[in-house]
């Protein structure tokens, strides 16, 4: 397990537990009420830690090296039952932008999202979650399938951004990206999406338009990076923690803004703490959710989705 | 000793019989051309001698787009809120109030409807010297209730990009108007209305990743930037060296993504010869 520099407490408590454990095992010294006092400072440093995150460290959270990405929770959600279906029918397949098709539960999904990677040479493999224009028309492919075949869609978010890259714009980037927006407001089986970890900007909205979209507790969405804010506006990168703060990027202040629908309860210490009670809270919310949307014709489907966008915005006049 | 004594102390001339010195007398191209203001204008801000494309506004667009000059401005009044309470090293209000006071301008868009060769256009145009063009809630709604209005009266709709993407000081709010613009261009593909988009110079950002890509033409002026990450992004995050004419219009063109590339001052007569030959109308003159 890593840990983040805010949570060096419940590191430093945990080795302690581990010590008092072993001192247990090895001599006869009964350790049994100085764990228990000690676990018992650790759920409360725990709770005190998590309850308080600032929006910086929130940001943090959603790249925690240990947090599960899009293939955990497919693997998870499908187990088995999950075919990948690879490549744009065009230049390439994008390995920064996974998709195929899974069972949840006797419910079939066509499944998208980005993936990163797990070490050195898979983040790079995955180029960081950081799709290139294929890996957003694969996406379209993929949806537009689904649709053929009235089969839902899910897509799980996890990008750090588009890729800025020379390719990318040679093939462009901005194009397929705006090609997934608008094909996604008017794809007429549900879409359900759900940010996993980051949600970066465009390359985030490439394939975030939904009926419903659902944030995990410690995920950030916004139309920039904090870093990438603070260097811009403030023409230093030294401002990352003021500009995630102004940026009202946690799921709380997305939800209050009415641009998220729901917000998906993690485990105390984050996804990556407890995993399956991750998964089992996206599995359920995912089908509850599509419970909601499966009765709805096409046509309502699509105008209430289309309604829901057009409200988004604040002015005067 | 002087050649020349002030008899009389203080300035005598009163304003009005000042010698004629208009703003901007002069205008220098970047390769360095000099172009007399009102030669420029007369020349559809384009440098005469080296074809440079001036960047320009949206009062510069509708007088080159409408006929005699004479539009209505649709939504004119719409103004930002600060609804997150941004601050940077600047407050957000403050921000939108000084580029209110430097451009005359509510924000960085305007709309208008006017007659072009004698028929309906609904024009959307943004204003790049309004926060670098930067698409905040209102941008976003201008675009929609003008597309909104172009569907209604199933009149032809154009939007006129220049802007360096999303505005910042409305975060996620500014994301959303991505999807919302496409929720109105695609409400319009349904409906058979023509969608010209025009690039100019500078097109990057969350423009080019929504409305400025979208069009049923894409379409571009010489020389302009179009992108989706800027070129200092590319070049800082790949460490390559960018080819020459990287993110221009030209190139846009050369890998298929802009239909062509027209000068200023043929922008009308094309842009209504598509009109009359995609909805099959008699060509106007």
């Amino acid at each position: 397990m890593e840990y983040l520099e805010f949570e060096l407490p419940i590191k430093e408590l945990e080795e302690q537990l581990e010590k008092c454990q072993v001192i247990g095992e090895e001599s006869d010294v009964d350790v049994t009420e100085t764990c228990k006092q000690i676990e018992k400072k650790l759920l409360a440093t725990k709770k005190e830690i998590y309850k308080n995150l600032t929006p910086w460290q929130r940001v943090q959270m959603s790249r925690h090296p240990n947090r599960p990405y899009t293939l955990d929770y497919i693997k998870a959600l499908c187990g088995d039952s999950f075919l990948e279906l690879h490549g744009d029918r065009n230049v390439k397949d994008d390995k920064a932008m996974i998709g195929g098709l899974g069972k949840i539960g006797d419910q079939s999904f066509m499944i998208v999202g980005q993936q990163k990677g797990y070490n050195t040479k898979t983040r790079q493999y995955r180029n960081f979650g950081m799709a290139n224009p294929e890996g957003y028309r694969k996406a379209l492919r993929l949806m537009k399938s689904a649709e053929k075949f009235g089969i839902p869609v899910i897509t799980l978010i996890d990008t750090p951004g588009a890729y800025p890259g020379l390719e990318a714009e040679e093939r462009g980037q901005g194009e397929a990206i705006a090609r997934n927006i608008l094909e996604m407001t008017r794809l007429k089986v549900p879409i359900i999406t759900v940010i996993i970890g980051e949600g970066a900007s465009g390359g985030a909205l490439g394939i975030g338009v939904g009926d419903r979209v659902l944030m995990l507790e410690n995920t950030w969405y916004s139309v920039i990076s904090p870093e990438s804010c603070s260097s811009i506006l403030w023409r230093s990168w030294e401002y990352k923690e003021q500009a995630a703060d102004a940026l009202k990027l946690t799921a709380k202040d997305m939800k209050r803004l009415k641009l998220v629908d729901e917000i998906i309860k993690e485990p105390l210490g984050g996804a990556h703490n407890d995993r399956e009670k991750t998964y089992l809270a996206v599995r359920d919310t995912i089908l509850k959710t599509h419970d909601e949307l499966k009765n709805l014709s096409p046509k309502d489907l699509v105008s209430n989705r289309m309604e829901k966008y057009l409200e988004m915005g604040v002015f005067k006049g | 000793m002087a050649w020349f004594k002030r008899k009389e102390k203080g300035i005598q001339t009163s304003t009005e019989q000042k010698k004629d010195t208009p703003r901007g007398l002069w205008y220098k191209s970047p390769t360095g051309k000099i172009v007399d203001a009102k030669e420029l204008e007369q020349n559809y801000f384009v440098s005469p001698e080296d074809g440079y494309h001036v960047r320009i506004g949206s009062e510069e667009y509708f007088s080159i787009l409408f006929d005699e000059n004479k539009y209505k401005e649709l939504d004119a009044k719409l103004e930002s809120k600060d609804p997150l309470k941004f601050e940077d090293t600047k407050k957000y209000p403050d921000r939108l109030k000084a580029a209110q006071e430097k451009t005359k301008l509510k924000d960085a868009v305007r709309c208008a409807v006017g007659k072009s060769k004698g028929k309906d256009l609904v024009v959307a145009c943004m204003d790049f010297s309004f926060i670098g063009g930067s698409m905040g809630s209102v941008v976003g709604e201008k675009i929609a209730r003008a597309a909104d209005y172009a569907l209604k009266k199933k009149t032809p709709f154009m939007i006129i990009s220049k802007s360096g993407g999303a505005r910042m000081m409305e975060a996620a709010l500014s994301l959303m108007q991505l999807a919302k613009t496409s929720v109105k261009l695609a409400q319009l593909a349904d409906a058979g209305i023509p969608y010209i988009s025009l690039c100019t110079d500078p097109t990057t950002g969350g423009t080019t990743a929504s409305f400025a890509m979208l069009g049923d033409i894409n379409i571009s002026e010489p020389g302009a930037l179009i992108g989706f990450a800027g070129p200092r992004v590319v070049r800082d995050t790949t460490g390559q060296e960018l080819p020459e004419g990287f993110q221009t219009s030209e190139f846009l063109l050369e890998h298929g993504f802009l239909d062509f590339i027209t000068h200023r001052k043929d922008l009308k007569k094309k842009v209504n010869l598509y009109i009359d030959l995609i909805t099959n109308q008699p060509l106007r003159e």
